[in-house]
């Protein structure tokens, strides 16, 4: 790999982050009404005086340092950020919003990631069995379902299957992680209740994947299976699955693996919403609660760590990509 | 002027040979005339809260039954589908025309334009798109529809101006617009009228794709209960129900119509911009 192209994807990287930060501190400051004044009349209006307000009030105070000069402002609020201070919050109280959000990470990435990772592979391999002349006709005969099934967006499709699966027919259970979360143990009863309650969630997510990923690799296929090395293995008399998958298919997942970098921000904002319908405890969890206590941090908070974890993941595929198609670093 | 004209013509000759392109064109006749033919038949003063007896099953005289807040479930239907239609026109639109623009101007000048917007571009492609929506609408709290889809259409350009970017970049090097540079005529007229005319079916794909996008961003604002909170929009019916426990109740006739609904639209416009996507580019045609 050569550094220039490292470098220029690290600095992507950092001008994501960057972006995020400066978006988070400008926005509330555009918005009319003073921040400090707004969670105040909150803390107030919620009449039981909390244990450590005036902490609360400090923080926030020397947050906003209003103060100071708007530099120096953003220049505290970077600093904070990026060392992973991002203020208390309020429906969490007394816990601050980084720990609220790594609590709810592990069950965000493990259903994000696995059920991305299904979708991404189940869905190449029918893609490229679609445009595989070989193919059986009711293989073939899969790309109209899958286009319908790429068009629903994930949430709908998480309520049709919660409706379907959990309300009317009581197979899985209808939300949550597993059946008690303090009682959780690394048993086999456990983790059956675990993928249980991940079953319907990930589900979602995998269906509503599966037709996009399928499309994209049956259109990567259909421009590889016309090129001349591919005429020329077959004239070889390289066995059919052989030219399938270390011919055709291994050149036309490049432009998949793209796709998933440029499609991961999408996928992450959708299966969000998947948790929300679903009451998983993950990242979109915490988001529905902080929305409807108005916890402005913690919402600022979920932000940064869905921007964050989305260009981890980008930076991480595109440092991989060159291992798998050297002409990118050109 | 011909320029215009020759793919629009070749637009209409193509309708006939889509079957994507009639389905789609169908459904979404019917669900963006459904308002204004639902008001001549339904109450829409039933959409207002408290207007009928709240939690009635479908029957005779509410056929799609009633909401916990004492709406008709099919008057809100009747009400809010051309709301959520409303944004995403208006959200695709802004989006687009801004898009269209930078596209133009990246594709065609090349050089320092073309690396800052490019950059830019893939740099908010990789953001995921509700992150940034969260706290704009958060501290914004949209009221209107409209201020929705302002809010919704500054993410919706990314697409647009990649497609036409590239669009532009091969168009840049025909001889046509080569022998436009040569004659004298300045950068401008050469983006309006020699450039502009031939993007615009590619435009118009990514138009559709844009709309798709805004709506399913409302959506996703307005599940989460940051939608216009007086507006029965399809995501905001959504909303209530969820805050309701329809679902637990078994009320399945108030979420179900706006689900529908929006399934439908989805694939409709999922339809359409495949099949334009096969007029743009004709290639996709022979193959498929």
């Amino acid at each position: 790999m050569s550094w220039s192209y490292a470098l220029r994807r690290i600095g992507m990287f950092v001008a994501v982050v960057f972006l995020a930060i400066t978006i988070n501190f400008i926005v509330p400051r555009m918005a009319p009404g003073d921040p400090t004044a707004a969670v105040l009349e909150q803390l107030l209006s919620r009449g039981q005086q909390v244990e450590g307000a005036a902490d609360i009030v400090a923080n926030y105070r020397a947050r906003f340092g209003l103060d100071d000069p708007i530099l120096l402002q953003y220049g505290r609020y970077v600093w904070n950020t990026l060392h992973f201070d991002l203020g208390y919050s309020i429906s969490y109280f007394p816990q601050k919003v980084e720990s609220a959000l790594l609590q709810a990470l592990p069950w965000t990435l493990a259903l994000l990631l696995t059920a991305t990772a299904i979708a991404f592979t189940l869905g190449s391999i029918l893609g490229a069995l679609i445009a595989w002349p070989r193919s059986p006709r009711m293989v073939r005969n899969l790309a109209p379902v899958l286009m319908v099934l790429s068009a629903i967006p994930y949430y709908l499709l998480a309520l049709i299957l919660l409706y379907v699966f959990a309300v009317w027919t009581k197979f899985f259970p209808l939300g949550g992680a597993a059946s008690s979360q303090s009682a959780l143990t690394f048993s086999f009863a456990s983790t059956i209740d675990v993928i249980r309650h991940a079953f319907l969630p990930a589900l979602s997510i995998v269906l509503a994947g599966l037709g996009f990923w399928a499309l994209g690799m049956r259109g990567a296929m259909i421009n590889v299976l016309g090129e001349d090395y591919l005429t020329l293995a077959e004239a070889k008399g390289l066995r059919p699955h052989r030219i399938f998958f270390a011919y055709a298919m291994r050149n036309a997942m490049l432009p998949q693996v793209t796709s998933l970098a440029i499609a991961l921000g999408t996928v992450a904002s959708g299966s969000v919403l998947v948790e929300v319908a679903f009451n998983y405890p993950g990242i979109g969890y915490v988001l529905y609660n902080a929305l409807r206590s108005s916890d402005y941090f913690l919402i600022q908070g979920v932000a940064f760590f869905l921007v964050l974890t989305v260009a981890v993941a980008v930076l991480l595929l595109e440092l991989a990509y060159p291992l798998i198609d050297p002409r990118i670093e050109r | 002027m011909h320029s215009i004209l020759r793919p629009a013509g070749a637009l209409l000759a193509f309708v006939g040979g889509s079957p994507k392109l009639i389905v789609s064109v169908l459904l979404l006749a019917l669900l963006f005339s459904f308002g204004s033919v639902g008001s001549a038949f339904v109450d829409t003063e039933l959409a207002q809260p408290i207007s009928v007896k709240t939690n009635q099953p479908p029957s005779m005289q509410h056929l799609l039954g009633t909401d916990s807040g004492g709406r008709d479930v099919l008057a809100v239907m009747v009400v809010g589908t051309p709301q959520t239609l409303r944004m995403g026109v208006l959200a695709g639109l802004i989006g687009v025309v801004f898009g269209v623009f930078l596209g133009l101007v990246s594709g065609f000048f090349g050089g320092p334009a073309d690396r800052i917007i490019s950059a830019v571009t893939d740099t908010m492609l990789t953001i995921p798109p509700l992150a940034i929506l969260l706290v704009v609408a958060a501290s914004v709290r949209a009221v209107s529809v409209d201020m929705m889809a302002v809010i919704i259409a500054l993410l919706s350009w990314m697409n647009p101006a990649r497609t036409i970017r590239a669009q532009v970049l091969s168009l840049r090097e025909l001889p046509y617009v080569q022998m436009a540079r040569v004659s004298g005529l300045s950068n401008f007229r050469i983006m309006l009228q020699e450039l502009l005319p031939n993007v615009i079916p590619l435009a118009f794909a990514s138009f559709v794709g844009a709309v798709s996008g805004a709506i399913l961003s409302g959506m996703a604002l307005e599940v989460l209960g940051l939608g216009p909170q007086n507006t029965p929009t399809l995501g905001m019916t959504i909303y209530w129900a969820l805050l309701y426990a329809a679902f637990a109740r078994g009320m399945w006739w108030w979420w179900g119509p706006p689900v529908l609904i929006l399934v439908l639209l989805f694939i409709a416009l999922f339809l359409m911009s495949a099949a334009l996507d096969e007029v743009a580019n004709p290639r996709l045609r022979q193959r498929s």
